[in-house]
């Protein structure tokens, strides 16, 4: 049909009063790595959940690989791969079982292939030297590293992501990810929520949800640099103190603590002095005061403080 | 049917890693079939008895001797007064006083007639109950007859005088009263229904709680085959807890099957298939292990311990009770067990009481539950 590896049209799902996501719409190539962002309750799993087939959209439509999710949910599931943030192992088996249990389950290949294919996966995600070992004595990053081989084992075209990366260390999260680029090297499209915004930053689109809805939808650069305003990062004793100084003046767009520091988004650059003043004023004289390249961070607050104030 | 091989192998897998698992599945239910095996011997010989002796004469010790001489009641208590009789009722410390009035010698030979006073703790098991309060007038019965026939006696007719009707009871079966003929072909049908629901239900439900189930579902691995595959082992598992305790309670108990051993396999397969049934449409209303265990333990299991007529007779219900113990197979099913193991009738006899019933509801419970059964979380 297309070379879109996902095309989600007007996509709604209600749970009783509640419309968990709201209207959303968006397309994805073949081969990008394609994230989703948002806080919690937003509407992240459960679009991934609709396009995965574990619930049934109300309205609107979803094709993945070419297939529409409402009325051949199996020919979906056969070509794609899914991974949720709960690693879900058999924890008495061990992990070569899981692999191979998997590798069963998905494909009619003959043992000697079954047995070739699960060597592979244990050499790729480097876990052959426990192969022998069941999955509960596992850490959270070899067991996340396990799921992730059982999720592709059947060589999927689509990798769905549901926080795969939850609860485990950041030297962890970078050997993940760069595990997923190589999928995406080969042809492989993926799907990832999560809430770390370093991960986002991997990612070849970033569509961020808020209640339901799609706030932002492009690239990680595109969304840094559409933000309006200059980014001033300023260093001071009392951020809390300043905040309440800063937050009702007409010249300043948003306002976020950072850690011990305070990032303030103004008008334009000749902002910076007028705060300045401000600060002295309050008795808040600050340490330094900077421009900087707003972050992925940065950007999301801000996104999801101005869609505050438009709902209201 | 290459992916209900899969589910298969993984299920066996479940079984045998884990040593405590495998105990328990295998070892248990033949040791509870020891315990209560041994446990029930039914012979009531510990019913205890006090009197009140105000006469003491020949004829109240030969009265009382009466009771004392069967082994069904035992003398534990010479009491003063009535009320330290009433008191030891009270306090459990026995079941039954008698009271015998002064006057009861005199009476006896003056009048012909005498007073006793018998009184009995009803707060027991009402059959165990209505069987002392039996006994208890027949032994009485027989003392008034000896009485009269003493009486006849010193008329010198007693030779030529005979009983109207020669009554002869010939107990079927199980002649000797062993309690164990009758509890262990009940307690199969128990334990089996206990262990089918428990296994089915909870292997499907944990896979729901550790979230392996919302993996399985994003396979194409089809329903029945996820469902079959967790269901056939778990069967093998039940047919051979089956054959260690017909084998246990004939080896250990002596209750050997008298019919045939074949129908007996054959009729309990398709029990123990209706029984993973039951239990499979309970996990699917189940989100979690505890809710399956609670439905599974007061909807079904101890309805099926109290109401499935192991214990207690079912012609007595009421309309309800009656109705909702009939549709619990393993009603129909320890009736088939008692007829196959202890009266060794075969299948077709029972056939429209039993047997029938029982494979029909199974066969239904299973059937709904292939159909009732979705990969759904």
């Amino acid at each position: 049909m297309t070379e879109n590896t996902i095309e989600v049209k007007n996509l709604v799902k209600t749970f009783g009063k509640f419309r968990a996501v709201d209207d959303i719409s968006f397309y994805i190539p073949q081969g990008e790595i394609f994230g989703l962002l948002g806080p919690n309750g937003a509407g992240k799993t459960t679009t991934i959940r609709m396009l995965i087939g574990l619930l049934r959209p109300d309205s609107g439509s979803a094709h993945v690989l070419g297939f529409d999710v409402r009325k051949k949910p199996e020919e979906v599931k056969k070509r794609i791969g899914y991974m949720s943030q709960k690693f879900s192992l058999y924890n008495d088996l061990t992990v070569r079982e899981n692999l191979d249990f998997y590798a069963a389950i998905y494909n009619n290949m003959p043992f000697r292939q079954r047995r070739e294919r699960v060597d592979e996966m244990l050499e790729m995600v480097e876990l052959g030297h426990i192969q022998r070992s069941q999955t509960r004595s596992l850490s959270g990053a070899w067991r996340q590293r396990l799921a992730l081989a059982c999720a592709i084992i059947h060589r999927p075209k689509m990798l769905f992501l549901d926080e795969a990366t939850a609860g485990v260390d950041p030297v962890a999260r970078r050997q993940f990810w760069d595990l997923i680029y190589r999928l995406a090297s080969e042809g492989i499209s993926v799907l990832a929520t999560t809430h770390y915004m370093d991960e986002a930053d991997y990612c070849n689109t970033i569509a961020m949800m808020y209640q339901g809805r799609l706030i932002s939808l492009a690239s990680p650069d595109t969304i840094k640099e559409s933000l309006p305003g200059t980014l001033l990062q300023i260093d001071l004793g009392d951020p809390l103190e300043a905040q309440k100084v800063l937050i009702n003046d007409p010249r300043v767009l948003n306002v976020s603590i950072q850690g011990m520091q305070l990032h303030v988004t103004v008008k334009k650059e000749s902002d910076i002095n007028a705060i300045q003043r401000l600060l002295n004023k309050a008795n808040l004289p600050p340490n330094t005061i900077e421009i900087i390249q707003p972050s992925l961070e940065d950007a999301f607050t801000s996104l999801v403080s101005q869609q505050r104030v438009l709902d209201q | 049917m290459k992916r209900l091989l899969t589910i298969m192998r993984k299920e066996v897998r479940h079984i045998l890693r884990d040593p405590l698992t495998l105990l328990l599945i295998l070892a248990l239910p033949a040791s509870l079939l020891i315990l209560l095996g041994y446990g029930i011997t039914g012979t009531s010989t510990g019913v205890t008895m006090g009197i009140v002796d105000f006469d003491k004469s020949d004829s109240s010790r030969a009265y009382v001797e009466r009771f004392t001489a069967s082994n069904d009641f035992k003398l534990t208590h010479d009491l003063q007064n009535e009320e330290d009789m009433v008191r030891k009722i009270e306090t459990d410390k026995m079941d039954i006083g008698i009271i015998i009035p002064e006057s009861f010698e005199r009476e006896l030979l003056t009048n012909g007639s005498a007073n006793v006073m018998i009184l009995l703790d009803g707060s027991g098991n009402p059959t165990d109950v209505s069987t002392a309060e039996l006994k208890l007038t027949a032994i009485s019965e027989m003392a008034n007859q000896d009485l009269i026939l003493k009486k006849v006696d010193v008329s010198g007719q007693a030779r030529t005088l005979q009983m109207p009707i020669n009554t002869t009871v010939k107990t079927l079966y199980n002649p000797n009263g062993n309690a164990r003929l009758y509890m262990i072909p009940g307690l199969i049908p128990i334990i089996l229904q206990v262990q089918a629901i428990l296994l089915a239900a909870l292997s499907i439900v944990r896979e729901r709680e550790q979230g392996t189930m919302e993996q399985l579902i994003v396979t194409p691995i089809r329903s029945w085959e996820l469902m079959l595959g967790k269901i056939i082992p778990y069967l093998v598992v039940c047919m051979l807890n089956l054959l260690l305790m017909i084998w246990m309670g004939d080896f250990l108990f002596g209750v050997s099957v008298r019919g045939s051993v074949g129908e007996l396999v054959g009729l309990s397969a398709i029990f123990i298939l209706g029984s993973l049934g039951m239990g499979v449409l309970i996990s699917n209303i189940s989100k979690t292990q505890m809710q399956a265990v609670y439905i599974s333990v007061f909807v079904v299991i101890i309805p099926a311990i109290i109401l499935s007529g192991l214990m207690f007779s079912r012609e007595s219900m009421p309309d309800f009770t009656y109705w909702y113990s009939e549709l619990l197979p393993v009603t129909q099913y320890l009736e088939i067990t008692r007829g196959i193991i202890v009266r060794g009738v075969d299948a077709a006899t029972l056939l429209f009481t039993s047997t029938l019933p029982m494979v029909i509801m199974s066969v239904g419970y299973f059937i709904a539950s292939v159909f009732a059964f979705r990969k759904h979380l």
